[in-house]
């Protein structure tokens, strides 16, 4: 009886293209909402995610968030150096200058200072130039979004100068850095340099990168720092979902996501549901004479059941196949940079819509169960 | 007549919809006998109760009283599922507007009873087109029900109900909804596939135009039988076999 499910389906072909259409929106606007907010939510921390050769951030205990420091003493450098575990541990400065050309054109920037000696937390990416030019004095390395944005329209170039807070600096190399929440220019320089271009004051020191022995748990080390130094320290990953956590819990944007996601999933469901219901409807007295003929109630929800499925494995193929296409567009755009289409994503919207066209069968099913099929002698 | 030779017995079926003032008696006591071999025509005026009671022996509508007796069973007392697997496996149903499936071709829709008791697609299907081609559809097989007339939509609705052999087989005004040629020639086609030894078939109709088919006619008034002419055809059609 699946054939005869399936070509009942797909005999209307204005309600089964209809329904699959429906489907296939919802879908696209599930996981497209959905990744980008994902998205969004992930670049609160695509400075902590850049850095891959340290895998805990160690930072004042009130810290929530990323963009939230307050400064160390540089004595706590040498604490979490003592701590037992501790494989290396090396200052990271971040400070916000104001990033100027000599055309004028300016904006403020994010600025990391990396350990002198060994520039531990650069991203590993560089585009143009080399990282060892950091050591040159005045130089930083810009990512592309921040270069594309304050020199629009010009070719990648090195050797270019600017200002910041007034400090001459000139750009050495043009590194791939990931998006940053806030369209800001990515700068690094060494530490010292980065400290003088934002302007000295009585503490400096941002964040202590620190590396694990081998074989010694990273989680396990941050709470034993934790415990020595009284300091506040997480994993690259607990750092990052504390960011995530803040902007989620401070801000608008799960408000405003939310809202387009309800709405995908309400549209879905009602349209959805009311197209298959008035395709079941028409098709009563059919579903009547197989009650008749003695086809069980069983039998008739599998048969609904599989034609629901059916539309819903066609729109949610459909619709993520547009979404993947959507993202495969986007994903050289520097403004949409970074935003994919995750495959956790895909698997919560499939949930959502297995959901949705359970929901719309449901509704289907509840009038063709309660159908009396004496009802197919009446005309 | 014995009741080796009695497909269908009801004694004093009775059924009534409704409760207090809004109660109707449908059936009132209904005594009828349906044999093997012969075609039995339940008629009467419109609301008498010919469709109430050709539910109720099919197992389609509970009685509030009374026997129903079918091909040997209680179909009444048969638990929920038994019901719908004797229903499936011992009746076939002519309804009065096919209730063709729109989907699906002639030869499909034909299937169906054989589709639902599980025997695969392309083996049902075949049966089918076998039994289409002795109905006169072998041009239409593969014809949807909208590009079929309604005489050719009852004949594949008539391959429908004979395709699994049931024992029993129950028409719904099989030719109201068809013109007076069509109709006879439904009827002519129904009286020589359907009527045999081991099958009875019973009609419900009020089209007068094909009583010349029947063997019995038991007629229905107010929800009870008040006439029952038998041995009408039997001599034409024992006369038509010898032949």
């Amino acid at each position: 009886m699946n054939f005869v499910a399936l070509k009942m389906l797909t005999g209307d072909r204005a309600k089964y293209l209809g329904l699959v259409f429906t489907i296939a929106f919802c879908t696209f606007l599930l996981e497209n909402q959905s990744s980008i907010f994902a998205g969004i939510l992930r670049r609160t921390g695509s400075q902590i995610a850049d850095v891959t050769d340290a895998e805990i951030w160690v930072m004042d205990p009130k810290t929530e968030y990323f963009d939230q420091t307050k400064r160390l003493k540089d004595t706590d450098l040498d604490r979490v150096r003592g701590v037992e575990g501790v494989r290396w541990a090396a200052k990271l400065f971040k400070g916000n200058p104001v990033a100027r050309t000599l055309d004028g054109k300016f904006d403020v920037a994010i600025c990391l200072g990396l350990d002198d000696a060994t520039l531990a937390g650069a991203p590993r990416k560089m585009l143009l130039g080399s990282w060892e030019r950091l050591r040159e004095p005045d130089s930083v390395v810009i990512d592309k979004a921040g270069y594309v944005l304050l020199f629009p329209g010009e070719p990648l170039q090195l050797d270019r100068t600017l200002e910041l807070n007034d400090h001459k600096a000139t750009i050495v190399g043009i590194s791939d850095a990931s998006a940053p929440f806030a369209s800001y220019p990515v700068m690094h320089a060494r530490y010292n340099q980065a400290v003088n271009f934002v302007g000295r004051e009585r503490t400096e020191l941002s964040f202590v990168l620190v590396r694990p022995q081998p074989g010694i748990d990273p989680a396990g080390l941050c709470r034993r720092i934790e415990a020595h130094t009284g300091l506040r320290a997480r994993t690259s990953d607990e750092f990052q979902w504390d960011c995530v956590r803040y902007y989620m819990k401070n801000t608008g944007i799960p408000v405003n996501f939310g809202i387009t996601i309800s709405i995908a999933l309400i549209v879905g469901v009602v349209v959805a549901g009311q197209t298959f219901y008035i395709f079941t409807i028409e098709n009563l007295k059919q579903f009547g004479a197989l009650k008749a003929i003695g086809v069980t109630n069983w039998r008739i929800t599998g048969m609904i059941l599989l034609q629901a499925l059916t539309v819903g494995v066609m729109g949610f193929s459909l619709g993520s196949g547009l979404c993947a296409a959507f993202f495969a567009i986007t994903l050289n755009n520097l403004a949409t940079r970074g935003l994919v289409l995750m495959w956790q994503n895909v698997i919560g919207t499939g949930v959502a819509i297995l959901l949705v066209v359970v929901i719309a069968s449901l509704i289907s099913i509840r009038r063709v169960l309660f159908l009396e099929p004496a009802a197919v002698f009446r005309g | 007549m014995s009741s080796a030779e009695i497909a269908v017995q009801c004694r004093e079926v009775r059924k009534e919809f409704g409760k207090a003032d809004a109660k109707v008696l449908a059936l009132r006591g209904v005594d009828l006998d349906v044999s093997y071999g012969a075609m039995t025509l339940l008629v009467g005026p419109s609301g008498c109760g010919k469709t109430t009671l050709l539910s109720v022996i099919t197992g389609l509508l509970n009685s509030n009283g009374g026997e129903v007796t079918v091909l040997g069973e209680q179909v009444e007392r048969l638990p929920g599922r038994q019901q719908i697997l004797f229903r499936r496996k011992n009746l076939g149903f002519v309804f009065q507007q096919y209730n063709l499936l729109p989907a699906l071709t002639a030869a499909e829709n034909a299937a169906v009873p054989l589709l639902a008791d599980g025997v695969p697609r392309r083996k049902a299907v075949e049966k089918a087109k076998h039994l289409l081609d002795t109905l006169g559809m072998v041009d239409r097989m593969n014809a949807l029900p909208s590009e079929l007339s309604g005489g050719q939509q009852q004949r594949v609705a008539l391959a429908r109900a004979l395709v699994h052999k049931p024992r029993l087989l129950v028409c719904d005004e099989p030719t109201a909804a068809l013109d007076a040629e069509t109709g006879h020639a439904v009827m002519k086609l129904l009286e020589a596939e359907a009527v045999r030894p081991d099958r009875a078939v019973l009609v419900v109709t009020h089209d007068n135009r094909i009583f010349g088919f029947a063997d019995t006619i038991a007629r229905m008034d107010d929800g009870r039988i008040v006439e029952v002419e038998s041995g009408l055809r039997y001599g034409d059609r024992a006369g038509l076999a010898a032949d």
